[in-house]
């Protein structure tokens, strides 16, 4: 029987009371939103905090909505509500593919956006979506609140610029015209971790694609984002010979590991071709030729 | 900590560690076996329960954090001696072999059919997908649900008290 360490339990009731509890609490506080990585890791000792500060009654930060030029979700928002909206099915389509493919139903219905971005797993999809749609994250203390970009939230794997008295509260992502975005994901079964995926958005100027961005998921540190696949999709036309040459790019700057779900072979391969194929798909939207 | 949670309409209020698993606190505290134990890793989905309707895997929640809330086990389905027509339905149509995954099934289905009472076979091999069973190759869980859409009659969750 796995069962964590022993700690002690608060339940905040605002995001104020939250911060406050975390700053008081110190180093050893930690915050459970779904809890679906944070107590596998407790139940294995991995993780062992002294005081675990309960957010789930923290009803404002449970939202998806629209402003005049970006889209705001709240960091408790549950990947289940990500799954449904309409509202991120039509601005950012790679969410649904996304979602369809992160865990399974009963455990959509408790992981959430900020847990998943906090827990900075390399092979968590979230972060590569929100990389791929240059999100940008809303940090919070007792002093105020910091808004950081995607890159600069990823400090390393298990590791974000969430300092141990602030809180991730909302991530922001610009509404973009003429834009399109997909999600490929390919895991040995259904509810499984990704063996490898890959998430691409474009924003088009007429026939040429303005600017792009793909992110990458279980295939080694520092590929929620690949640098120089946005510099191949500055302004460029498309075509399958950029496609191509895109997943190349991509496939040349991971660095995956042989482990039970493949080679590192095989995940380079699948690198390449779901970049491609993400590609492909989020152009094909973004010129309005596919839903 | 002190916990206070509706448990099939009953409230139950128990003294308990924080660390405390809501799939122990429901089979060890509170006495409900019928809620299973498998895989310990958040995978099999034998512990699922229902938290406020939705379904949940208990030992990947800590009772702690139900506190406040409604859940629902499978002991919850049966109303004054009256099954469920989901339970019906697996019975009808073989739903279960062993069993040990059907208490988790039967709750995702309950939560499932309350959502969208006609079903397709898809969706309701969507909404089990985060669940193993050994025996039974799924067909016959997909066939027990349908039996209970065609056979709603039964009260909605919550209503047993
Ligand atoms: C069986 C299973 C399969 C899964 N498969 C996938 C998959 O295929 N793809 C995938 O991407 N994920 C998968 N997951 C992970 C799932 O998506 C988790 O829900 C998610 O990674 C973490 O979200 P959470 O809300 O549960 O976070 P928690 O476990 O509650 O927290 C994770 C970490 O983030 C911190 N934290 C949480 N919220 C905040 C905040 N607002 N501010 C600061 N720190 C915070 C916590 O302190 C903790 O350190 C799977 C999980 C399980 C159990
Ligand atoms: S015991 Fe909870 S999912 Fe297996
Ligand atoms: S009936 Fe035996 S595991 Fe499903």
């Amino acid at each position: 029987m796995q069962v964590p360490a022993p700690f002690e339990y608060e339940r905040a009731t605002t995001v104020e009371h939250a911060i406050a509890l975390r700053e008081r609490l110190g180093e050893e506080a930690r915050f459970i939103a779904g809890g679906h990585s944070l107590l596998p890791m407790m139940k294995l000792r991995l993780a062992n905090p002294e005081y675990l500060i309960d957010i789930n009654d923290l009803t404002e930060l449970f939202y998806i909505s629209e402003e005049s030029d970006e889209i705001r979700i709240g960091a408790m928002t549950r990947h289940r509500e990500l799954l449904d909206s309409e509202l991120l099915a039509q601005y950012f389509p790679i969410f649904r593919d996304a979602e369809k493919v992160i865990a399974d139903p009963v455990v959509r219905n408790r992981g959430t956006l900020g847990g998943s971005l906090c827990q900075a797993d390399p092979s968590e999809d979230l972060s590569a979506v929100c990389n791929a749609l240059d999100a940008s994250c809303v940090i919070k203390s007792t002093t105020g609140e910091r808004i950081v970009s995607m890159s600069d939230f990823h400090v390393g794997p298990y590791e974000t610029a969430v300092g141990p008295a602030e809180m991730l509260t909302e991530i922001r992502f610009p509404l973009k015209a003429n834009a399109g975005s997909a999600y490929e994901k390919v895991e040995r079964r259904a509810g499984d971790w990704a063996v490898v995926s890959a998430g691409a958005a474009v924003w088009m100027d007429g026939d040429r694609i303005a600017g792009g961005r793909v992110g990458l998921a279980a295939v080694g540190p520092n590929t929620t984002l690949i640098g120089p696949v946005s510099e191949a999709l500055d302004n460029v036309v498309p075509s399958e010979e950029l496609y191509q040459l895109v997943g190349d790019i991509a496939a040349a700057n991971c660095s995956p590991q042989t482990d039970q779900r493949g080679t590192e072979a095989y995940k380079t391969h699948l690198a390449m071709e779901l970049t491609r194929r993400s590609l492909r798909r989020a152009v094909a939207r973004a010129q309005g030729q596919e839903a | 900590m002190q916990v206070n949670m509706t448990i099939n309409g009953q409230e139950v209020s128990e003294e308990i560690e924080p660390r405390l698993l809501l799939v122990h606190f429901i089979r060890d505290s509170v006495g409900l076996t019928g809620t299973h134990w498998g895989c310990d890793t958040s995978n099999c989905g034998t512990c699922v329960v229902l938290v406020d309707g939705e379904p949940v895997k208990s030992c990947t929640m800590l009772a702690a954090m139900a506190s406040g809330h409604e859940v629902t086990t499978v002991e919850g389905l049966e109303v004054d001696g009256v099954l469920d027509p989901v339970q019906e339905g697996f019975m009808q149509c073989h739903g279960l072999q062993c069993g040990f995954c059907t208490p988790g099934m039967m709750l995702t289905s309950k939560a499932l059919l309350e959502k969208d009472p006609n079903p397709t076979d898809e969706v309701i091999r969507e909404a089990i997908s985060g669940q193993i069973c050994r025996c039974t190759g799924y067909s016959t869980i997909v066939r027990s649900v349908h039996w209970a859409a065609e056979h709603q009659t039964a009260a909605p969750i919550g209503s047993a008290t």
